[in-house]
């Protein structure tokens, strides 16, 4: 469960409605990535970045969770300056590599991109708790509960799911085949994974029917899911952002919808 | 998702329509789902080292791992033989790894949705009646042509041609590959242990071993 | 509470979707409101489908088939959703939130109780069960016994006026059976709601029931009455199909040869301790033996009957291979199973052939940590592990250090879920596995793998998967697997728990004789029985200084309580204290004279 456990930070933050979260994110992502330009990343990245100093995460958490968003974006940006849409001046070709003036501009700008919605993303799942967001998309959003409070429960098996795979791992050791290739390891835990939770999904079905989950009664909720003033305001401030990039980028002549113009 | 909801609300306790969600089937999905969003956290974290060498070779050519993150919706579907479970087992294993952290955010949940879509289609063009291996095959190409356009627009659209088609055809392949065949023989895998004897998937394998 | 419900079936039967066979047939049955029953029954009888059927989740007309009627309170058991409570074997599959007033509450909220009522009950039902945790407590960090009353407080929250338990007890340790009987025996004073309870292992319950049902195997009722009537007379029956009946405790393995063994194995064996102890051990069987023999001599394994001879068998084949004296040396060793988190540390301990190591303690304390690092699969987190020359017989002397396949011929580790070790398709495919990573000749693999086959009562099952087996049947093919390769140490993680007492018989008699060859075991185990049967050391673990469960109820803090969940001959047995010789922080107990060791520690 470890993995899943939200980051309580601030209580400001963590007491905001998943739901909300999650539409921020959306409202920001959906609109950075109608161009890639340089310009748009770069001031929602500022303007990110001065937000994430109330986002209640210390130094530590916030670099150890971002991480793998660091490790891609360069990732990412070196993919397109190697094989982006070729324009202007060329540095180096070689087979399909092709580095020019406007391939480098794409990677700079993919480089940015990557960063201004893989971050706030992360800084704001850190802090959601599960079982609220369960209760925001059943309660606000009206998904069906059904489904919602399955996915919910098949969640709370994670835990179990991880303390099944270092066993299976040993056990691997144990009968003499540990030091197969690692795809066909990797093939066989997967496989012996999905058994052994399939196996715990049936059971954890007849238990939840048997406390009358889906029943024909109309089911209550022992937690209120509100979408308050807080709520509202983070989805603002995400479009304020949003906004304010496509502003500057498009006064300034740089936006590129989704690349349209090399 | 439209069609599953609108059915869950006709029909009623009593009724055991072909289409209507079990509790078991739910949560069976959920848990598939569950697990195969562990798998695609690990695959991201393993995919930036394997793809690098493939991407040497021939740009576009990573996309041939995306398969790995396609698996989900093709197994849920042939598992749960129900509209929507595709889309539904794609979207919260999609969810799933990007609660733990995945470095696309918030689009991981796109993708899931979009790579689900593709093969629920494919499902429901056989009308949820036909879950042989050339049918699983072709849902997963359905997830990998969607994981293509995706990606396309999403991560890589400043691309050129060679790459968009190299991108687009490793995607498929890699869909029917390791989405298609493999969750194709996962099931029948899973139906000799009797992991899903509560379910048609597994009761009709059986019969036959 | 509310009133309870009655049940009546008039010629019931299921059949699951895909069997050929009725799982009950033609079963008539009443009970009445109020009434408190165990149900019993040899392992396939149908207790369990019958159980489901009552609390309506049998599942509809495509997952199987029903025949006569079956009503609870006068209606169907679907339509009693919410009046029916169902409380389940596996704890961990029965949480459903991650906090525990979210998960008691769960059950109300299905059933559309208002929000102020729903807490009011959750608070009232929590007490009912004896936890007192915060409600914002995260269910993950619960042990065992407690989720299991967690479960049990979120059946009661929905006031149910029927009870069912479907072997409630099967995977809890001792200390978690004591805490979920008195749990349920709390509540059933303040209850009317009926009553009916699965389990295998009778002196649970017996004193909180009013009725027994035995189910025979074919449908129908086997037996039906008071427990003193039904155990008196249906007593050794009973216990000769795996049930565990006080009064006839499985048969335990002579050991007579200890005394020979302890002296070839063990520096340090003074004979006054284990004279009493072979002496009671003796006394026992001569009485227990006689009354159940006529029974269990027909089922009992070949092995018994070869013994005299030891010249055939797997056991004696493989003593060729044989290495005396200390095989495996631990000093200051510290365990972990994740890197930079030691469970336990500064343990010393000697793992010698021939001989039987028990690791005991309590839950959290680290036994199974342990016992992966004696095998060869976990790496030391501090201090050395290190394996004699001989043992070690030209690989490393560190046995994480060693390749898989060489772990195969040194140790064997029988994890505590079999079905983490299941790697094939058919039985006999998975007994083949250790054979064909040693490479070993075809026809010689085929040997082993039929020898064990047969030894294991696996033939008839040699092309059924593994995963499809009963529980004792995974079991057996779990320890035959590691047989197969035949490793001069045997490492067991909670070998017993949960058997009936039939597999716990054989399993007993094998280990028995795997240890008379010169075999060494080592068994992470919370089963007194099994200590006090085979166990010639007993390794208690270092209790942690910082548990990770925060206070307890009052029910928790008994250390060892006097009911033990393996059927003891002796139930008013009291502790034979022995002066523990430690050796490091571990309290090691050497030999064991009465073995139902742990208390005063």
């Amino acid at each position: 469960m470890s993995i899943l456990t939200p980051h309580r930070g601030t209580q400001a933050v963590y007491a905001i409605n998943p739901v909300a979260k999650i539409g921020a994110a959306f409202v920001l992502s959906l609109t950075l990535i109608l161009s890639i330009d340089w310009v748009s990343a770069a001031v929602a990245l500022v303007l990110e970045g001065i937000l994430f100093l109330w986002a209640g995460l210390t130094p530590r958490v916030f670099f150890l969770r971002t991480l793998p968003v660091w490790i891609a974006a360069p990732a990412a940006g070196l993919t397109t300056i190697l094989y982006g849409r070729p324009s202007g001046e060329t540095y180096f070709q070689f087979w399909l590599v092709h580095v020019t003036d406007g391939s480098i501009e794409l990677g700079i700008a993919t480089l940015l991109r990557v960063l201004a919605i893989g971050l706030p993303a992360v800084v704001l799942f850190v802090t959601v708790d599960p079982t609220d967001l369960a209760d925001g998309l059943a309660q606000v959003l009206h998904l069906p509960n059904r489904f919602v409070l399955g996915g919910l429960a098949g969640l709370r098996l994670v835990g179990l799911f991880l303390d099944d795979w270092r066993s299976l791992k040993l056990a691997r050791r144990a009968r003499g085949v540990g030091d197969s290739g690692r795809i066909r390891r990797f093939a066989s835990l997967g496989f012996a994974l999905l058994v052994l939770s399939i196996r715990r999904g049936s059971k954890l079905a007849t238990a939840m029917e048997a406390r009358g989950f889906g029943s024909p009664i109309k089911r209550t909720y022992a937690r209120a899911s509100t979408f308050g003033w807080r709520e509202t305001l983070l989805i603002v401030i995400a479009a304020a952002v949003a906004l304010t990039a496509v502003a500057v980028s498009v006064s300034t002549g740089h936006w590129n919808f989704i690349g349209s113009t090399g | 998702m439209q069609t599953t909801t609108a059915t869950l609300k006709v029909a009623s306790a009593a009724a055991t329509g072909k289409y209507r969600w079990r509790v078991v089937d739910i949560i069976v999905a959920s848990v598939i789902g569950v697990a195969s969003g562990l798998i695609f956290w690990a695959w991201g974290q393993a995919w930036n080292p394997l793809s690098a060498p493939l991407e040497a070779l021939a740009p576009g050519l990573g996309a041939l791992l995306g398969g790995g993150w396609l698996f989900a919706g093709v197994l849920g579907g042939l598992i749960i033989r129900k509209p929507g479970a595709a889309v539904y087992t794609e979207v919260l294993a999609a969810v799933v790894s990007m609660l733990i952290g995945t470095q696309w955010g918030i689009l991981t949940l796109l993708s899931g949705v979009v790579q689900g879509i593709g093969a629920e289609v494919v499902f429901a063009l056989f009308l949820y009646a036909n879950f042989k291996l050339y049918v699983a095959m072709l849902a997963g190409a359905g997830a990998g042509l969607a994981l293509a356009i995706n990606d396309l627009i999403v991560s890589y659209p400043g691309s050129d041609t060679p790459f968009v088609v190299i991108y687009t055809v490793s995607s498929i392949v890699s869909g029917i590959v390791l989405a298609g065949l493999l969750s194709w023989l996962a099931v029948k895998g899973l139906a000799r242990t009797g992991a899903l004897s509560r379910f048609a998937a597994g009761r009709q394998a059986s019969v036959r071993v | 509470m509310v009133g309870g419900a009655d049940v009546s079936a008039r010629g019931w039967g299921w059949r699951h979707a895909g069997r050929a066979a009725w799982a009950v047939s033609e079963l008539d049955l009443e009970i009445a409101a109020g009434e408190r029953v165990l149900l019993l029954g040899a392992s396939g009888a149908g207790k369990s489908t019958l159980i489901s059927a009552l609390a309506g989740v049998l599942g509809g007309a495509d997952e199987g088939e029903q025949a006569g009627s079956l009503l609870v309170g006068g209606g169907r058991p679907e339509d009693a959703r919410g009046r029916v409570g169902l409380l389940l074997q596996d704890p961990d599959s029965q949480v459903m939130l991650a906090r525990v007033g979210d998960d008691v509450a769960f059950g109300c909220e299905n059933l559309g109780v208002p929000r102020d009522e729903i807490w009011r009950r959750v608070a009232s039902a929590l007490d009912a069960v004896g936890l007192h945790l915060p409600l914002s407590h995260p269910t993950s960090e619960l042990s065992g016994g407690q989720k299991q009353r967690l479960a049990l407080a979120g059946v009661l929250a929905m006031q149910p006026q029927l009870l069912l338990l479907d072997e409630p007890t099967a995977n809890l340790d001792p200390q978690g059976v004591v805490e979920v009987r008195d749990s349920v025996a709390r509540v059933l004073e303040h209850s009317e709601a009926t009553f009916v309870v699965i389990e295998h292992r009778v002196e649970i319950w017996r004193h909180l029931v009013d009725r027994v049902i035995v189910l025979a195997p074919g449908g129908g009722v086997l037996a039906d009455g008071s427990p003193e009537a039904v155990l008196a007379s249906r007593g050794a029956e009973l216990a000769a199909s795996g049930v565990w009946v006080p009064e006839y405790p499985p048969a335990r393995p002579a050991r007579a040869s200890r005394a020979s063994r302890l002296g070839r194995g063990l520096s340090a064996t003074s004979g006054e301790a284990a004279a009493p102890d072979c002496g009671r051990q003796g006394g026992l069987i001569s009485a227990q033996l006689p009354r159940v023999a006529g029974k269990l001599a027909e089922q009992r394994w070949p092995i018994e009957r070869e013994r005299a001879g030891v010249g055939a068998g797997a056991a004696a084949a493989a003593a060729d291979t044989r290495v005396d004296g200390v095989l495996l040396s631990a000093r200051e060793l510290a365990v972990a199973r994740m890197k930079g988190h030691p469970v336990a540390t500064d343990l010393a301990l000697d793992i010698e052939a021939g001989t039987a190591l028990a690791i005991t303690g309590a839950n959290g304390a680290g036994k199974s940590t342990l016992a992966l690092t004696l095998a060869g699969l976990l790496a030391p987190a501090r201090g050395t592990l290190q394996a004699s020359e001989a043992f070690a017989s030209g690989a490393a002397s560190e046995p994480i250090r060693w390749k898989s396949r060489e772990l195969l011929t040194r140790v064997g580790t029988v994890f505590q879920d079999p079905e983490h070790q299941f790697l094939a398709q058919t039985v006999r495919d998975e007994l083949a596995v250790g054979p064909r990573a040693l490479r070993l000749p075809r026809a010689q693999i085929d040997e082993r793998v039929d020898e064990l086959l047969e030894r294991l009562r696996l033939t008839r099952l040699a092309a059924a998967n593994p995963f499809t087996l009963s529980g004792g049947e995974k079991r057996r093919l779990s320890v035959a697997t590691v047989l197969a390769t035949r490793p001069s140490v045997l490492v067991l993680d909670e070998p017993t728990f949960g058997q009936d007492s039939r597999t716990w018989a054989e399993l007993v008699a094998l280990l028995a004789e795997l240890l008379d060859t010169g075999t060494a075991l080592v068994a992470v185990t919370h089963d007194a029985a099994f200590v006090d049967a085979l166990a010639d050391r007993e390794f208690r673990m270092p209790d942690r200084p910082t548990p990770s469960v925060p206070a307890p109820a009052p029910a928790d803090s008994q250390p060892h309580p006097t009911l033990t969940p393996t059927a003891h001959p002796l139930p008013d047995l009291q502790i034979t204290k022995s002066a523990p010789k430690s050796r490091g922080k571990g309290g090691f107990r050497d030999p064991l004279p009465g073995a139902r060791a742990g208390e005063g520690t």
